[in-house]
């Protein structure tokens, strides 16, 4: 059975390695600041993705992201991992965008795209922590969601089964096909770049990149298809102007507070039951646990 | 996490060495691969960037994974269990890891499914696995026994074999016999030709490293009746038609990860491997040549780790109020430890370099004919690789040992607790001077070298080389130095005596690898300030090692050699 997968992934500031000037003095995300990496969990969902091809053959695993052109990178880094193609989706008036527009848009792109039987995506990035995409993108497409992914465990007869990781334990659910998976950072990592892919792969450009290189190197790009990366604007995905971007984005950020945590209190326990039982008692009565 | 490679940028400046040009010309064909294969570079530049790219992918292998599960895999290690080999949870996923990043028969030609990668790039993939885990650069190095399929079996079998080795199959070398160690003439196993022209093996096979390998190279007694190495065949042994049993695994004090076995053959099937009774004469003395450079790589991958992590503690251990590396005592340990890792490394990659010109001439000579001018510089680079072979793996493996060595010493009452990674790379390091041929034998090996003026006219040739103004004082003590070995190889070499002879080797043999090394650091100044600093340290290092040598060579009465030896 040979599937069509689409992975939704995001290149963010590396918030795991926050300097000082991470941050702007209005509060927004310095992005020169920070290296723009492969969204952790979206590299999770990849993996996730590559093994359903490697169960499956013939299967392609196609990513899809949104952001500024120079997002092609994390495009060529999981076709250095494995997957075979993918789509930028970048355009001056997507800018701007809280999690509905951006649902939006992914979610016209993935029309777009047409043909797909499961869509994988990181639980959420690291630079806004909302987990709200992929399940709007679900809900946009009208197909069923599964979040909190650990493992697929089963995929066939149009459906598949999924291992949720959840706060309190695990849960094994079952969804029919096509449907939306958010992968959680806690599945398999994501395999390593392939020696031989990333050798046939590395001159993988988008038009715009292709642009930049010399002409020899245009003509390389030419002669072999599979080099050409996909860049969609705005209009190739028919968005609806007054849906995306910042007028399609009704979240309005008021104000970004850098904030430290510091301990006020601290109390110092026996070491026997009652100290201990005591202060779980208390924990619950004022609702810091519980 | 760390990037191995990415993090130590020496190996850029190894990988970019000018010889470099002439190797990726020669090693692609002037890139006849291009049209062929989609991963084929078209140039020059080409090449040069996939290597960089493919080592920066070991570097992040390394860094993560393999250097992650290194002491998991010391603690755990591999088991038997009936008669096959259980590698360690860790092993397992390295193994795996490698695959999938798809780092298996990296030399090998792209139509067996290899990266046709020169020598050099592999070694220094080899240094940085060795950094991470020593005993798992065992295991992934043995992929450098394609090489010896390559070069010697058939087409077919190489078709066969080859493509499984740069799918993921694992290999090993099948020489050690309990009584056959160093003197390998003394091998045993027998090998019985059957009717339809394929072999049965019987016999054991002693500290075979990765002994339960999916393919093997053994080397076995073909010829009934002989007792020298002229008897002795090489065959190719695949696991898939049994045969060969692990009777048990050592108990060892390094390298725990790497399953050293002992193997039981009965009636194992086998293919002869090239021709009748040059297995050890022809094969094997190539595929040792082979091992000893991955044996040098490894060493420097354990000097690396064992420098890091003294370096690491000396700036975070206070002791009277500050750090202890701000002690002189601490400091210069430190100094001379980067000064013998990074000779070492430059040995290592001048080494390779001289192997991969006369191997890719060996090849294109199953081509076409070569040129007499080529056949010239094959033969001269063949040479070289020959000389400097025993020397980096003799002197780097001794090195990589000291450096253990002082990486505990640098910890303190710390570094003999069980806390600190630096116990662990003591032991690792301890077999790099053994396996392989020890010190001694590359000794051996290397002696001719001085005898016959190999490593002077190399020496010559750097001499030659114009330096930097700055640079021109260790250049002048060179030159001295080299004035202080040539007296004292003629004088050995004036009486002739063999046991006075084989006595003073050894101090030859380190006044050549100082004075070649001390060179190496020279030009790696001159082409990178970033070098001087060792190069001045380790001219420093290598004089007083050579004038010792020199004063203790001038004093010897050669009478005094019956003391020695009446032990």
């Amino acid at each position: 059975m040979s599937l069509n997968i689409i992975v939704l992934a995001k290149q963010v500031p590396d918030t795991r390695n926050v300097g000082k000037d991470a941050m702007k003095e209005d509060g927004t995300i310095n992005r020169a600041a920070l290296p723009a990496i492969f969204n952790p969990e979206d590299l999770n969902a990849l993996e996730q993705a590559l093994r359903i091809k490697d169960a499956n053959p013939g299967s392609t695993v196609t990513l899809l992201t949104m952001g500024l052109p120079r997002a092609a990178e994390i495009i060529r880094e999981a076709i250095f991992r494995g997957a075979d193609s993918g789509i930028v989706l970048t355009d001056r008036v997507l800018g701007g965008a809280d999690t509905l527009a951006t649902s939006y848009s992914l979610a016209q792109a993935v029309k777009k795209i047409g043909k797909y039987d499961i869509i994988l995506g990181g639980r959420q990035a690291i630079d806004g922590d909302t987990a709200q995409v992929g399940p709007q993108i679900a809900e946009k497409l009208g197909i069923p969601q599964v979040t909190y992914a650990e493992k697929i465990l089963a995929l066939k007869d149009g459906h598949v089964t999924v291992k949720r990781r959840l706060e309190s334990g695990v849960e094994t659910v079952k969804a029919p096909l096509p449907c939306v998976v958010t992968v959680n950072g806690s599945a398999a990592e994501c395999r390593p770049r392939n020696a031989m892919r990333v050798q046939k792969y590395k001159l993988a450009v988008t038009p715009s990149e292709k642009e930049k290189l010399s002409d020899e190197l245009k003509a390389r790009v030419d002669a072999r298809p599979y080099l050409q990366l996909n860049e969609w604007g705005a209009a190739t995905v028919n968005a609806d102007p007054e849906q995306i971007g910042l007028p399609g984005s009704p979240t309005k950020v008021k104000n970004i507070v850098n904030v430290v945590f510091t301990a006020k209190e601290s109390m110092r326990l026996g070491d026997n039951d009652e100290e201990i039982e005591n202060l779980v008692k208390e924990l619950l009565a004022n609702h810091t646990i519980g | 996490m760390a990037n191995f490679y990415t993090d130590n940028p020496d190996l850029k400046h190894h990988l970019n060495h000018p010889l470099m040009r002439k190797i990726v010309e020669l090693k692609e064909r002037n890139f006849a691969d291009a049209d062929k294969y989609d991963y084929a570079p078209y140039d020059f530049d080409d090449a040069m960037d996939s290597y960089d790219r493919v080592l920066e992918i070991v570097g992040d292998i390394c860094g993560g994974v393999i250097a992650d599960n290194a002491e998991s895999v010391d603690h755990q290690g591999p088991r038997v269990e009936n008669g096959r080999v259980i590698y360690a949870d860790g092993t397992k996923e390295n193994l795996d890891v490698c695959r999938k990043a798809g780092l298996m028969g990296m030399s090998m030609p792209r139509r067996f499914g290899g990266l046709n990668f020169p020598i050099t790039p592999y070694i220094m993939a080899a240094d940085i696995v060795s950094r991470a885990d020593t005993g798992f650069e065992n295991l992934w190095g043995l992929q450098d026994c394609a090489e010896t399929i390559y070069e010697f079996a058939n087409e077919d079998q190489k078709k066969r074999y080859i493509s499984r080795v740069c799918k993921g199959e694992t290999m090993s070398m099948d020489l050690t016999e309990p009584d056959a160690g160093s003197d390998l003439q003394s091998v045993m196993l027998k090998a019985t030709e059957q009717p339809d022209g394929t072999w049965r093996l019987n016999g054991v096979k002693r500290f075979i490293t990765n002994g339960d390998s999916d393919i093997h190279l053994v080397l076995a007694r073909s010829e009934d009746g002989t007792k020298d190495g002229r008897g002795l065949s090489m065959f190719i042994y695949d696991k898939n038609d049994g045969g060969v049993t692990v009777r048990r695994i050592e108990n060892k004090m390094g390298i725990k990860g790497s399953p050293t076995c002992e193997l039981v053959f009965k009636n194992a099937k086998a293919e002869l491997c090239g021709n009748r009774r040059l297995g050890l004469i022809k094969y094997v003395m190539a595929l040792m040549n082979g091992a000893r450079l991955g044996i040098a790589a490894q060493s420097v991958g354990v000097s690396e780790i064992a420098y890091r992590e003294a370096l690491a503690y000396a700036k975070d251990r206070k002791q009277f109020g500050k750090a202890i590396i701000e002690f002189p005592a601490v400091a210069e340990m430190l100094s001379v430890m980067k000064a013998k890792l990074d000779a070492s490394r430059s040995l290592l990659y001048e080494t390779s370099r001289f192997v991969d010109i006369y191997k890719i001439y060996d090849d294109i000579a199953k081509e076409r004919p070569l040129s007499p001018e080529e056949r010239k510089e094959a033969k001269f680079y063949s040479k070289l690789a020959d000389a400097l072979t025993p020397l980096v793996k003799g002197m780097g493996s001794e090195y990589c040992n000291q450096n253990a060595y002082d990486c505990i010493q640098i910890h303190g009452g710390s570094g003999f607790m069980k806390d600190y990674a630096c116990e662990r790379i003591y032991r690792d390091a301890r077999i790099t001077s053994i396996y392989e041929g020890t010190t001694q034998l590359q000794v051996v090996a290397a002696i001719r070298h001085v005898t016959t003026g190999t490593y002077l006219s190399l020496i010559r040739q750097y001499e030659a080389q114009e330096v930097r103004p700055e640079l021109a004082g260790i250049k002048a003590r060179l030159v001295e130095m080299t004035k202080l070995y040539e007296n004292a190889v003629e004088k050995v070499t004036s009486v002739k005596e063999s046991d006075y002879n084989d006595l003073m080797a050894r101090r030859l043999v380190e006044m050549a690898g100082n004075i070649i090394m001390s060179y190496l650091l020279l030009m790696d100044a001159n082409r990178n300030e970033s070098f001087t600093r060792s190069a001045t340290i380790y001219n420093n290092l290598a004089e007083a090692e050579v004038t010792k040598h020199a004063d203790f060579i001038a004093k010897f009465n050669p009478e005094e050699v019956a003391l020695y030896m009446n032990v």
